[in-house]
């Protein structure tokens, strides 16, 4: 990956396609200071725009990928990862970032994420998780607090939630992290720690659905619910293991796991290399 | 490949395996799956020799969504499967025709439906491949019926991919799959390759969606400087969603036309004996060798019997079954299913002189078995 330190002071517009302005999310929606600090980490890390490919899903979170001015593919939904693969294994010297939600990347999308998470193949996925499908008007999602109203769980959530760090730990992503939008320094600093990452690099984003799930769960405005996040986070976790149960207001936050080992694309063209020239 | 010029005992599969790889394949993802699996076998071992890349997939939905991003970073890719993958594959396919990605899609029929019968042939997915992803949507299936055709018709899905920016699907029965015959591999020097055209203009303005005088928009490559956008969502010239009316429909009738505008390169027959044919046999596929053979043995008795082998299914050629039913009071349509394609014959030849021969039983149709009813039918 080009590396080059920038000091230059960070102005989002240059990262942005500003003829699709106006977005589209909802006021008070966590997804833009996602995307604030994701293009602030492609700033400092002075990644080239042109190298830039940015692969999403369905959802919410999948549309990012529009405002963003970088190669960009929204395409189906719970897929990103499979066409990420495809793209960061057929060209590595693309700076692929995946942008997926709670719903494509956990519940239609499971399957890949474990598998990326297992292959390590060099890219970075950001998970938006703001406990809910949006874009379809609000149902129950795999990471909706328990007792949570949806539009689908009309008394409240009776399912279990899911810990999608501790699955992409257990799953072996080599670089597994947390934060909540709030501290957005913080969350940039985490991401270029992903885009910096040789493996597959997983970082969830607590991101807030203020509109929809905020609305029927009367959980304040968007200012309330992100300090909401703050306070239940727990800093003194930052940089260790998760070492409990994850509860939904109790979110270790920053680097959670690392497992380093080679990335797959490396030892793939390698294994590949050691073959050629050999043909009958 | 130059110095594969002798002849090779070959099976169907890897004929396709080594097909794609002279057509310049150098990206593949799959599933393992009965009885497609030997392409993905022999893709994992050719691949690297050449620089190319093989990955088996967690499932067949993620094989689809691999290769076809393979192919916005600019290889040539392919994927093969059967039934219940080819299903489960569908969604990506309409992905790959709404934003224009060569991708060749291979699906080895096994008797259907469901799980059905994995090791047998059948001939059951001819609709699917024509109209398996939701929504108007371009369709190019070719299907092969012999060993040697598996390598030329691989060969020329790579090449209509690439010209057209579409999904191509080889329709390939379970018995040419397993069918093993000797054949000369071309050399790589004798093949016609065609490779997309790239976007090479001015980067600002650029419109990859364009409306260009060939309907086939030059593809943007991600490192180039272009910064293109590529969604499912029904989108303009500029690559963004729209729902203007009149941009959906210059949008969707654009991807289209281009297959129309070009039936020429992508219709593909074999005629025989159609002239004064007065019974002509439309089969494809092992049943098009079988219907070959009737023919021949229906000639000796005879009968003025004549064959219409489809190698392109979809778009079908429908001028040259006009042309060769011109003297036909009956058109024989065999078919390992429990009738397909005979919808598609009928619309062209009217229902009046159709005779359809039907079996799904998992058996192939004999040469004898085609030729008794062709008796029948004179």
């Amino acid at each position: 990956m080009a590396v080059a330190e920038s000091v230059d002071n960070f102005e989002i517009n240059d990262y942005l396609r500003l003829e699709m302005m106006p977005h589209f999310l909802c006021p008070g929606c966590g997804h833009g200071i996602a995307m604030r600090a994701l293009l602030w980490a492609v700033h400092e890390l002075g990644i080239d725009k042109n190298k830039l490919a940015i692969v999403s899903g369905i959802g919410c979170s999948g549309r990012m990928g529009a405002y963003v001015d970088a190669n960009t593919f929204h395409v189906t939904h719970g897929r990103p990862l499979a066409f990420a693969t495809g793209l960061a294994l057929a060209r590595p010297d693309l700076e692929v970032v995946v942008i997926t939600g709670d719903g494509d990347a956990l519940a239609i999308g499971g399957n890949h994420l474990i598998h990326a998470c297992r292959r390590n193949l060099r890219m970075t996925c950001l998970l938006l998780n703001n406990e809910v499908y949006g874009m379809t008007g609000g149902q129950v999602s795999p990471t909706t607090s328990e007792n949570r109203l949806t539009t689908t769980t009309p008394a409240g959530n009776l399912e279990p939630v899911f810990d999608a760090c501790k699955l992409a730990e257990a799953a072996g992503a080599g670089l597994v992290g947390r934060e909540v939008t709030l501290q957005t320094p913080t969350l940039k600093d985490l991401i270029k720690e992903g885009l910096a990452y040789p493996g597959f690099a997983f970082i969830e984003v607590i991101s807030d659905c203020t509109e929809i799930f905020g609305r029927k769960n009367d959980l304040g405005n968007s200012p309330e619910m992100i300090l909401s996040q703050k306070k239940s986070m727990r800093p003194d976790s930052y940089g260790t293991v998760v070492d409990e149960p994850f509860r939904p207001n109790s979110l270790p936050t920053g680097v959670l796991a690392r497992n380093d080992r080679p990335e797959y694309g490396e030892t793939y063209r390698n294994f590949a290399k050691s073959k050629q020239g050999r043909a009958k | 490949m130059s110095n594969r010029t002798l002849p090779v005992n070959i099976q169907g599969n890897h004929a396709c395996a080594l097909g794609a790889v002279a057509a310049g394949c150098r990206f593949y993802a799959g599933y393992p799956i009965t009885p497609s699996s030997e392409v993905a076998e022999r893709m994992s071992a050719e691949l690297p020799k050449v620089g190319g890349i093989f990955i088996q997939m967690e499932d067949e939905i993620g094989s689809m969504g691999a290769i076809i991003g393979a192919s916005m970073g600019g290889s040539k890719v392919m994927t093969a499967t059967s039934g219940p993958g080819f299903s489960l594959k569908q969604e990506n396919i309409g992905y790959a025709a709404m934003t224009e990605t060569p991708c060749v899609v291979v699906n080895v029929m096994r008797g259907g439906p469901s799980t059905g019968m994995p090791t047998r042939p059948a001939q059951g997915d001819v609709m699917q491949a024509r109209w398996g992803t939701h929504g108007d949507h371009p369709a190019i299936v070719l299907v092969p019926s012999s060993v040697k055709e598996v390598f030329d018709e691989t060969v020329r899905a790579f090449n209509l991919a690439e010209t057209l920016r579409t999904p191509v699907i080889l329709l390939i029965d379970e018995v040419v799959g397993h069918l093993v015959e000797t054949i000369a591999l071309p050399k790589a020097s004798e093949l016609d390759l065609v490779d997309r055209k790239w976007a090479d203009g001015p980067k600002k303005g650029f419109q990859p969606f364009a409306v260009t005088d060939d309907m086939v928009p030059p593809m943007p490559r991600p490192g180039d400087g272009y910064r293109a956008h590529f969604t499912g969502l029904t989108h303009d010239e500029s690559g963004f969603p729209t729902q203007k009316p009149e941009k959906v429909a210059q949008a969707v009738g654009r991807i289209l036309d281009k297959l129309e505008r070009h039936r020429d390169l992508i219709e593909s027959y074999e005629a025989l004996q159609t002239d004064d044919a007065e019974l002509l046999v439309v089969a494809y596929g092992i049943t098009g060798r079988s219907a070959r053979k009737a023919v021949a043995m229906a000639r000796d008795k005879g009968l003025k019997a004549g064959l219409l082998r489809p190698i392109t299914l979809w778009p079908f050629p429908e001028a040259a079954l006009k042309e060769a039913t011109k003297n036909a009071r009956h058109v024989l349509v065999p078919e390992m299913n429990a009738g397909q394609l005979c919808y598609e014959v009928e619309r062209i030849c009217g229902t009046e002189r159709i005779a359809r021969l039907n079996r799904f039983d998992g058996e192939a149709i004999s040469p004898a078995h085609i030729l008794e009813k062709i008796e029948e039918l004179a």
